[in-house]
């Protein structure tokens, strides 16, 4: 009979809606970071490196990007004759067909893919942080304190713990009360969304609950597996953990990586962050290029000017053109002469000759200042940009666009110009 | 595809000097990221064919290492796949591979074994993109008992290290010598051979009874005059990696736009081993000019005209020029290297100063790392 100790499950359906147009057309696991990766590369190498080889891919929104990014789980070497990764989308069945309405609904509905692998524990993670962390350690500690479910948390500044949900714990590090975005917390341990559960204990809370619409760990779970004085143990982390769910920390993340000895160092042997790359070739640095404080994927060619940015595989910088603290990904093309300040090119995105990013005066973006802010000029996935327009601070632009949308051959700062259907 | 591949790559060559004493010339490092090998083996995948064997000999630990998984070129198939032979104790032989026809008769069963009609037989230590299959197709055309692939050099090239042939209207090949002292034409032989594989069977069979090991010398040249033996020209890139000199400037090639694109950006392109290395790094106060930088690289200094391969450390304020320097280098602050290949896993403390005024120099420091 096939037995797992434990197995993962890894939620990877949310749309992440605060990248604005970076998760048009991707679940935000799928959205590439830092140079060649992409956000799931993390939690599922840190699985492979913890010695876990059964995850479970729970998709939903947008699934094709990350659909062909896993495969079989070649990169991760989770291509395995028992286990390995599976992708679970939402199905049709006989009776009660939904989508995943809620983080713990798509669990629930997975029960058979669980129960098929007979595991003692189950590990929940979600696939939009950035981080290494060994659930091997973290599995020690449940078992050591006996625990039924257990939370890793995090230390926060007190004056940050109001947007989180904290955890408040006694000597033993057994949690005593739960807090959801208090006003005056009393403990500064924020939960990570990262659990491990005993499998009878999950089981019992998922069948028990069910009928309960949008089933959720935070909301419904963890509170009734409290409610019935489970022992909930919280697993403290210190090391780098970073929440890339809005643009500016997604750019600020990504911005990290360039500091000469950066907190979060992807140049470590011992824990490697894998991913899937048919793209190897070396970086070609023209003869009239400067580079200072970059990261470069492979195969890109630099003939301009790159100051402080993070660029994927496969990205042209055209001569003449000067690029500043920005994100340029897989595939984008920047053509001669441009200026870009505080960019985020999305991937295959062309942009033309004479062009200006993030030009002018900082001004609220007016559809969705919640967003687009910080002076970042966003350029979505497959656009393209005509030549010699300038694009404002906290300005959004996507899809095909001619010159023909931009007045002057500007788009003012905070302005929103999405278009539909991909550059020709 | 209707024929089975061979890749031959057990040779050494002292010309190549250093960079091939604990290495044979197909795996030796190419353009940042590759190996030798991969480029018959990605032209092999590429034309699918599926069914492929390595022969390997001299520091074949090397090639063995590089083919760890037969994925990283799409074989590894239940139909076909990926053999590597070594030269092994037998029953009935224990002599190494005493030539390229030998290795082929020790391991004559594959051959039998298979069903395709037609054998690819190609050298590993050859840069070049081609579809076999357009080579099949021609040989099938013309009728020919053996087609060999073959590429005009420019006058004036070195002919002592190529097979050089001659051919007629018809594209028959007329002459074939073999490292010849002066070449009596500048088209040579590009070490790619297709022919049946029963015929194949049969030569290497009369061979091993005369005692006589080599395809080209025994084989090739000694049957131009009763053998259709036909050429295939090539008229796309081609380089053969049989000097140092040769290394270099094939590496060096790479700098080349036209070059990188055929290779690596006119689909389909060639593959290699995975390594899972970060993007490369570029710090505040280096110099990059017209170089090519592989991933998992960190630069400090300044580096013009010149290759770093994966995984190479350059401190500050170095100067590299006109240099190649091998994958996992670490090359400490205020180093100088001009007109130089370091060896991979070098270590150079800081400091350094080589630079070679004639030709190229192969360096190889181990010096103490300490590894943060």
């Amino acid at each position: 009979m096939v037995k797992k100790e434990m197995i993962a499950m890894l939620l990877a359906g949310g749309q992440g809606s605060r990248l604005g147009v970076l998760t048009t057309r991707m679940a935000k696991p799928a959205v590439p970071f830092g140079g060649r990766y992409r956000i799931i590369d993390f939690p599922l190498s840190n699985c492979i490196n913890s010695g876990i080889d059964t995850v479970g891919v729970l998709t939903q929104y947008q699934p094709l990007r990350l659909n062909t990014h896993i495969g079989i789980g070649i990169p991760w070497d989770l291509d395995r004759n028992i286990g390995g990764v599976t992708i679970l989308p939402p199905f049709e069945r006989n009776i009660n067909t939904d989508w995943y309405t809620g983080t713990a609904n798509a669990i629930y509905q997975n029960i058979e893919y669980m129960e098929s692998f007979n595991p003692d524990y189950v590990l929940i993670l979600s696939g939009d942080h950035i981080y290494k962390m060994d659930y091997e350690v973290m599995l020690d500690f449940h078992k050591k304190k006996g625990a039924a479910v257990t939370l890793a948390v995090m230390p926060v500044p007190f004056e940050e713990a109001s947007r989180f949900g904290i955890v408040v714990t006694d000597d033993a590090k057994q949690i005593t009360e739960f807090q959801e975005k208090p006003e005056n917390p009393s403990s500064n341990l924020a939960s990570m969304g990262i659990y491990i559960f005993s499998w009878k204990i999950l089981r019992e809370a998922l069948m028990a609950n069910s009928d309960r619409p949008n089933l959720d760990f935070g909301k419904h779970v963890i509170p009734y597996c409290y409610e019935k004085q489970q022992k909930i143990f919280a697993y403290e982390f210190n090391s780098y953990w970073k929440d890339v769910g809005t643009l500016y920390s997604y750019w600020e993340a990504n911005m990290e990586l360039i500091d000469i000895i950066p907190e979060f160092n992807l140049y470590e042997e011992y824990w490697k962050i894998y991913t899937e790359s048919q793209v190897v070739p070396p970086t070609y640095v023209g003869n009239d290029a400067y580079v200072e404080r970059a990261i470069v994927g492979e195969r890109t060619g630099i003939y301009g000017r790159i100051y402080g940015s993070v660029l994927g595989c496969d990205v042209r910088v055209g001569a003449g053109t000067e690029i500043y603290d920005s994100i340029i990904m897989n595939g984008a093309r920047i053509g001669r002469n441009c200026h870009l300040e505080r960019a985020i090119v999305a991937e295959d995105a062309v942009i033309g000759d004479n062009v200006r990013l993030g030009t002018g005066d900082e001004r609220d973006n007016d559809t969705r200042p919640d967003i687009y802010n910080h002076g970042l000029v966003t350029v979505g996935e497959r656009s393209r940009v005509p030549d010699g327009v300038g694009i404002g601070k906290n300005s959004v632009v996507a899809g095909d666009c001619s010159s023909d949308d931009f007045p002057n051959g500007m788009l003012s700062p905070g302005s929103t110009l999405i278009k539909g259907g991909d550059r020709r | 595809m209707r024929a089975i591949g061979m890749v031959l790559a057990g040779g050494n060559s002292r010309r190549i000097k250093e960079l091939t004493k604990n290495r044979a010339v197909a795996a030796l490092p190419i353009a940042g990221n590759f190996r030798s090998i991969d480029f018959a083996l990605s032209s092999m995948t590429n034309s699918h064919v599926q069914n492929v064997a390595v022969f390997t000999q001299y520091n074949s630990r090397s090639i063995t290492e590089h083919l760890s998984s037969s994925k990283w070129w799409n074989f590894g198939r239940k139909q076909g796949g990926l053999t590597i032979f070594t030269p092994s104790i037998t029953d009935d032989n224990n002599l190494w591979f005493r030539g390229t026809a030998d290795a082929m008769y020790q391991n004559l069963s594959f051959l039998k074994n298979s069903h395709e009609p037609y054998v690819i037989i190609a050298s590993g230590d050859c840069l070049y993109k081609v579809d076999y299959g357009k080579i099949l197709e021609y040989h099938i055309e013309k009728q020919s008992d053996i087609t060999v692939v073959i590429k005009d050099l420019p006058a004036g090239f070195k002919a002592d290290r190529y097979g050089c042939v001659k051919l007629d209207e018809n594209g028959r090949i007329t002459d074939f010598e073999q490292k010849p002292l002066i070449a009596p034409s500048n088209t040579v032989s590009c070490g790619i051979y297709i022919l049946r594989r029963r015929h194949l069977i049969e030569l290497i069979e009369e061979c091993a009874e005369d005692d006589r090991h080599d395809f080209v010398s025994d084989i090739l040249v000694r049957y131009r005059d009763i053998k259709a033996i036909y050429g295939y020209k090539l008229d796309t890139y081609w380089s053969n990696i049989a000097s140092l000199d040769d290394y270099y400037k094939a590496n060096m090639d790479f700098l080349k736009y036209e070059v990188r694109s055929f290779f690596m950006e006119e689909y389909p392109v060639i593959y290699t081993k995975a390594d899972d290395l970060p993007p490369a790094k570029i710090n505040a106060g280096s110099h990059v000019k017209n170089s090519l930088i592989a991933s998992g690289s960190i630069i400090n200094g300044t580096v013009e005209d010149s290759l770093i391969f994966k995984k190479s450390f350059i401190g500050n304020n170095c100067y590299i020029k006109n240099s190649i320097i091998l994958n996992d280098v670490y090359i400490a602050d205020n180093s100088h290297l001009e007109n130089c290949i370091v060896e991979s896993h070098s270590t150079i403390h800081g400091d350094y100063y080589h630079k070679c005024e004639q030709g190229i120099d192969v360096v190889v420091e181990y010096g103490d790392r300490f590894i943060i």
